[in-house]
C-alpha cells in the first residue's frame, strides 16, 4: 500500500487503471454537484435566514427553463456514465483469444485452483505477469464471488454453471483475492493471495511445482472410463453415443434440429442432464451424473474431452452420429442442416 | 376559520382522540387512523431499538481487524438480523405507516381512512409476521443475509430460516393493505375543492409508494415463500443440485427489494416536501415536477431491478439495459433536490428542528443518489459491487434519506399528534448531532469499499482497521442523536408547551385541526379554496401576508 491511508488499492491489471479513471470522472462530477447543491443550502440558510416572526417568502412556483435545465444537464452527463462504464464492461465480459485457462472452484470455504498442467493450489493462485488469463469459475456448493480489489474485478462462482473472468497482470507482486458474496459462517477467511510472476520466474514454478500432481487431461481420460463412459463413447463412433473426437468448441446438431456448440457449459450440462439436448440420432439412454462428480471432477472430465479437439472425427456409417460429423469442426466449411 | 396568531397562548383542547375513549381495549379495537398510526409508532420504534441494538454490536466488533466481540457465526446473525428487522419492520413501514396513517386522512379533509377495519387488520399481520421474525431471532437466529439468496438460505444455512421467512411473508399483506387503503382514500376521499395539483406533495408521494407496494410486495412474498417450501419439503425451485436456478430468486427477489427502496425513501421525499415550504413560508418550487418525478421514480424503479446482479454472469446486454435504465431513474431525483434547494432561494427560512433534519436529508440523499451512480455504471460495478462502497451507499439513502425524513417529519407533526412542543435548543442539537454522526459513521465506508473491503466480514486484513474505528467512533455520535429525540420528546408529552392547531404555522389542512385532532378530525367538512403551500393568501395564518421580505421583480 502506497500510505498510511491509501485512498484506493494497488493497481495490478489492466482493468485498475481504467476502473480507477472512470472513479475519478465519476468522482469530480458528484463531487461538483454535491459541493453546488451543499454551497447552495447553506447560502441561502443564512442569507434568508427569517428576520421578523411573522415574515414570509417571495412566491415563486417555479420556472420551466431551469427544470429543462436540470433535466437535460443531468441526463446527458448520466449517459456519459453510462457509456464510460459500458466500454470497460463490455471489455471484462469479452474474453480475449489466447488466454491462460485457470479452473477456479469455490467450497464453503476455500478456494482450489487448477492449472492447465494439472498443478493445484488451495487459497494461492500463481499467474505470470503481461499474460491474459482466463478463470473459469464453479461452486461446489452456494454462491461465492471471486474478488481481486487490484484488479478491480470481481464475478459470482455460482453453482450449476460456469462463469468467466479474465485479466491481465501487470505488476508482479502478491495481492488479496476474498470471496465477496456472503456464503455462510467462514465468508469473511476465504480468501487468499494472487502472486503474480515475471515470466520467466513463473515458468520456473510451474516447472519446480508441478511434480507428482495428476495432470487433469489424464484425470479426466481415468475418470472417463471409470465412469464408464467409454462403454457408449467409443473413439471410432461405433458405440452407442456419439464419438467425442473433434467435438470441444464445434457445432453439434441436435434431435429437434438445432445447433448448439460444445463449450464448457454443454460439455457440463450434457453430463449432469444428459436429456436436456440429445444429439441427432440418438437414443435418450445416458444417465445423470448429478450428485455423482465433483466440480472438479466435470472439469477434469471436460479437460479430457477438450484434448480429443484434435483426434481424428470418426466418418459416418457403421452407427456413427450421422449428422454430429458433418456438423462438425470449425476449421472445415459446414453444411447446412 | 378560528385559528388565531400563535401570538396568543393556546389552549390544549378539552376532548380530543387520545382521551375519547379509555382502556387497553379502546386502543387494540380502535379503527381510529390516529390511533393506529400510535400502535405503529410503538412497533416500529420496538424493531428500530433492536435493530440499533444489533449494529451497535457490529460496529464494536469491528473495531479490530479479528473481531473483538463475538463468533463468526453471531456475527453473522447480527447483520442478516440488523437488515431484516430494519428494513421489512421498521424502514418499509415507518413513515407510510405511522405518518401516512395519521396524516393521509387530514391532509385531503377525510375522517378516516376508506377501510379503517382493514387499516387495524395491517397492524394486526405487522404485529403476527412480526413474532414469527422475533422467534426466528430467538430461536438459533438467522445467517442468510437479509437478502435470503439461495441456495444458502434454502439448503445450507443451519438457522432459523422459516419462521423467518414466513414472518416476511405475512408482513407483506400488511404492506400491500396499507398501499390499497392510501389509493382507494386518496382517489375518494378528497374534500370539496381538494383537487389533485392542490394534493400536499406528502400524499403524492404516499400514492407512488403505495402503487409500489401493491405492485412488489406480492412478488418478494411468493418468492421467499418458495424459498422457504424448498427448504422445507425439499423442492428444486432454486437448488441447482435439484435443477433449480439460484439466479431466478436474485431476480424474483430484487423485482420487489429494489422497488422496496423506493417505499422507504418516497414517503421521505413527500416529508421534506412538506417542511421546506413549511419553514421557507413560499409555495414549493415547480409543484408538478416534484409530484410527477415522485410516480416516474415508482414506475421506472420497476425496472432496474438486475443492477445488483452484474457480476453474477447475466447476459451483458441485460446488464447494459439495466444500466441504463438505472441512470434514468436517478433523473427525477435530481429533479426534486435541485426543486427543493431552489425553494429556499428568496424564502423566510426559521432554524426549527424539522427544517434542519429535512436539510441534512438533501445533503445526504444527495450523496446517497450520486454514488448510485456509481453503482449504476458497469465498469466501477465489478470493483465495488458487494463492498463497503455499496453498504455506505444504501445507508446514505435508507439512514441519512428515509430516516432522517422520518425523524425530521416525527418533529414536524409532533405537536399535531400530541398537541405539545418539545426543547427548540434540544431538538436543533440532537439534528446536528445525527448529520455529524451519520458523515463519520458512513463515509470512512465509501473508502474501505474501493480500497476493496468485501461486506459481511466479520474479520479483515490490518490494512481496513483505521477507516473502520473511525466508522464505529462516529456510530457512537449517531446513536446519541437517536437518543436524544427519544428522551425529549417524551419528555414533552407531559412537560411541553402547548402548541395550539398551527404553530409553525404551515398550510396544510391536517393543521386545520386541534391538536390533538378530535376522533372526527374536522367537525365540519372542510372545503378548500387555496393553493398548496401558499402563504401570501392566507391571512388566517396570521402573517405578514403579501409582503415578501424583498422588493419584488419579474420573477414570477
Amino acid at each position: 500500500m502506497q500510505s498510511q491511508l491509501p485512498l484506493y488499492p494497488e493497481q495490478a491489471s489492466n482493468f485498475a487503471p481504467k476502473v480507477d479513471g472512470l472513479m475519478i470522472f465519476l468522482t469530480s462530477v458528484a463531487a461538483l454537484f454535491a459541493t453546488g447543491i451543499t454551497v447552495a443550502i447553506v447560502y441561502f440558510f443564512f442569507k434568508y435566514h427569517r428576520k421578523q416572526a411573522n415574515a414570509v417568502g417571495v412566491p415563486i412556483h417555479g420556472d420551466s427553463r431551469l427544470e429543462a435545465a436540470w433535466i437535460v444537464v443531468p441526463l446527458v452527463l448520466a449517459l456519459g456514465m453510462f457509456s464510460w462504464g459500458a466500454v470497460i464492461y463490455v471489455d471484462y465480459r469479452t474474453t480475449p483469444s489466447d488466454t491462460l485457462n485457470i479452473d477456479i472452484i469455490g467450497k464453503q470455504w476455500m478456494w482450489k485452483a487448477q492449472h492447465p498442467n494439472g498443478l493445484r493450489e488451495i487459497n494461492e493462485l500463481h499467474v505470470p505477469v503481461g499474460r491474459n488469463v482466463k478463470l473459469t469459475l464453479a461452486s461446489e456448493d452456494v454462491i461465492h464471488d471471486f474478488f481481486v480489489p487490484a484488479f478491480r474485478v470481481k464475478m459470482d462462482v455460482v453453482p450449476g454453471h460456469y462463469n468467466t473472468m479474465w485479466f491481465r497482470p501487470t505488476k508482479p507482486g502478491r495481492y488479496h483475492f476474498f470471496c465477496s458474496q456472503y456464503c455462510g459462517t467462514n465468508h469473511a477467511i476465504m480468501g487468499g493471495w494472487i502472486t503474480v510472476m515475471e515470466p520467466t520466474d513463473y515458468a520456473a514454478w510451474l516447472s519446480g511445482s508441478s511434480g507428482g500432481e495428476a495432470n487433469p487431461v489424464a484425470v479426466g481420460e481415468k475418470l472417463f472410463s471409470e465412469k464408464a463412459c467409454i462403454t457408449c463413447h467409443l473413439a471410432n463412433g461405433t458405440g452407442r453415443a456419439p464419438s467425442l473426437n473433434g467435438m470441444y468448441a464445434a457445432k453439434v446438431l441436435l434431435a429437434d434440429g438445432t445447433t448448439v456448440v460444445a463449450d464448457e457449459a454443454y460439455i457440463r450440462e450434457s453430463i449432469l442432464q444428459p436429456n436436456a439436448k440429445i444429439v441427432a440420432g440418438y437414443q435418450p439412454l445416458m444417465p445423470t451424473f448429478q450428485g455423482q462428480l465433483t466440480e472438479e471432477q466435470i472439469l477434469a472430465l471436460t479437460a479430457y474431452i477438450k484434448s480429443l479437439q484434435s483426434q481424428p472425427v470418426p466418418t459416418k456409417g457403421g452407427g456413427v452420429a450421422p449428422a454430429r460429423g458433418a456438423e462438425n469442426a470449425l476449421a472445415a466449411p459446414t453444411e447446412k442442416k | 376559520m378560528s385559528q388565531t396568531p400563535p401570538s396568543a397562548e393556546p389552549k390544549f383542547p378539552r376532548d380530543h382522540y387520545l382521551n375519547a375513549t379509555y382502556g387497553i381495549k379502546s386502543w387494540l379495537l380502535t379503527t381510529d387512523h390516529k390511533r393506529i398510526a400510535l400502535l405503529y409508532l410503538i412497533s416500529v420504534t420496538f424493531f428500530f431499538f433492536i435493530g440499533g441494538l444489533f449494529a451497535t454490536l457490529i460496529r464494536i466488533h469491528l473495531l479490530t481487524p479479528t473481531g473483538a466481540l463475538v463468533t463468526p457465526e453471531t456475527y453473522n446473525k447480527l447483520f442478516t438480523m440488523h437488515g431484516v428487522a430494519m428494513i421489512f419492520f421498521f424502514l418499509i413501514p415507518s413513515i407510510p405507516a405511522v405518518l401516512g396513517n395519521f396524516l393521509i386522512p387530514p391532509m385531503i379533509g377525510a375522517k378516516d381512512l376508506a377501510f379503517p377495519k382493514i387499516n387495524l387488520l395491517s397492524w394486526y399481520i405487522y404485529v403476527v409476521g412480526g413474532c414469527f421474525v422475533l422467534y426466528s431471532f430467538s430461536t438459533g437466529g438467522l445467517d442468510t443475509g437479509w437478502t435470503f439468496y439461495t441456495p444458502l438460505s434454502s439448503v445450507y444455512s443451519n438457522s432459523a430460516v422459516t419462521p423467518a421467512v414466513l414472518g416476511i411473508f405475512i408482513n407483506g399483506f400488511s404492506s400491500i393493505l396499507t398501499g390499497l387503503n392510501f389509493i382507494v382514500t386518496i382517489h375518494t376521499m378528497r374534500a370539496p375543492g381538494m383537487t389533485w395539483f392542490r394534493l400536499p406533495l406528502f400524499a403524492w408521494a404516499h400514492y407512488a409508494t403505495s402503487l409500489v407496494m401493491i405492485l412488489g410486495t406480492p412478488v418478494v412474498a411468493i418468492t421467499l415463500l418458495l424459498a422457504g417450501l424448498e427448504r422445507m419439503f425439499h423442492l428444486g425451485f432454486f437448488n441447482p443440485a435439484m435443477g433449480g436456478d439460484p439466479i431466478l430468486f436474485q431476480h424474483l427477489f430484487w423485482f420487489y427489494s429494489h422497488p422496496a427502496v423506493y417505499i422507504m425513501i418516497l414517503p421521505s421525499m413527500g416529508v421534506v416536501s412538506e417542511i421546506i415550504p413549511t419553514f421557507a413560508r413560499k409555495p414549493i418550487f415547480g409543484y408538478a415536477f416534484i409530484a410527477a418525478s415522485s410516480i416516474a421514480i415508482a414506475v421506472i424503479g420497476f425496472l432496474v431491478w438486475a443492477h445488483h446482479m452484474f457480476v453474477t454472469g447475466e447476459s451483458t446486454y441485460a446488464a447494459l439495459a439495466f444500466s441504463f435504465l438505472s441512470y434514468l431513474v436517478a433523473i427525477p431525483s435530481a429533479v426534486k433536490v435541485f426543486n427543493w434547494t431552489s425553494t429556499l432561494y428568496k424564502g423566510s427560512i426559521s432554524w426549527d428542528a424539522p427544517m434542519l433534519y429535512a436539510l441534512g436529508f438533501i445533503g445526504l440523499f444527495t450523496i446517497g443518489g450520486l454514488t448510485g451512480l456509481f453503482l449504476a455504471c458497469l465498469g466501477l460495478d465489478i470493483h465495488i459491487h458487494d463492498t463497503y462502497f455499496v453498504i455506505a451507499h444504501f445507508h446514505y439513502i435508507m439512514v441519512g434519506g428515509a430516516v432522517m425524513g422520518y425523524v425530521g417529519g416525527i418533529h414536524f407533526w409532533w405537536p399535531k399528534i400530541t398537541g405539545r412542543l418539545y426543547s427548540e435548543p434540544m431538538s436543533r442539537f440532537a439534528a446536528v448531532t445525527l448529520f455529524v454522526g451519520f458523515n463519520l459513521t458512513f463515509f470512512p465506508q465509501f473508502i474501505l469499499g474501493y480500497l476493496g473491503m468485501p461486506r459481511r466480514y466479520h474479520s479483515y486484513p490490518p490494512e481496513f482497521q483505521v477507516l473502520n474505528v473511525l466508522s464505529t467512533a462516529g456510530a457512537s455520535i449517531l446513536a446519541l442523536g437517536y437518543l436524544l429525540p427519544m428522551i425529549y420528546l417524551t419528555w414533552s408529552m407531559r412537560y411541553g408547551k402547548v402548541a395550539g392547531p398551527n404553530p409553525w404555522p404551515a398550510t396544510g389542512l391536517e393543521w386545520k385541526m386541534d391538536s390533538p385532532p378530535p376522533t372526527e378530525n374536522f367537525h365540519v367538512t372542510p372545503v378548500v379554496d387555496w393553493e398548496p403551500y401558499d402563504f401570501n393568501n392566507r391571512p388566517d395564518l396570521g402573517l405578514a401576508a403579501g409582503r415578501p421580505l424583498a422588493p419584488a421583480h419579474g420573477d414570477d
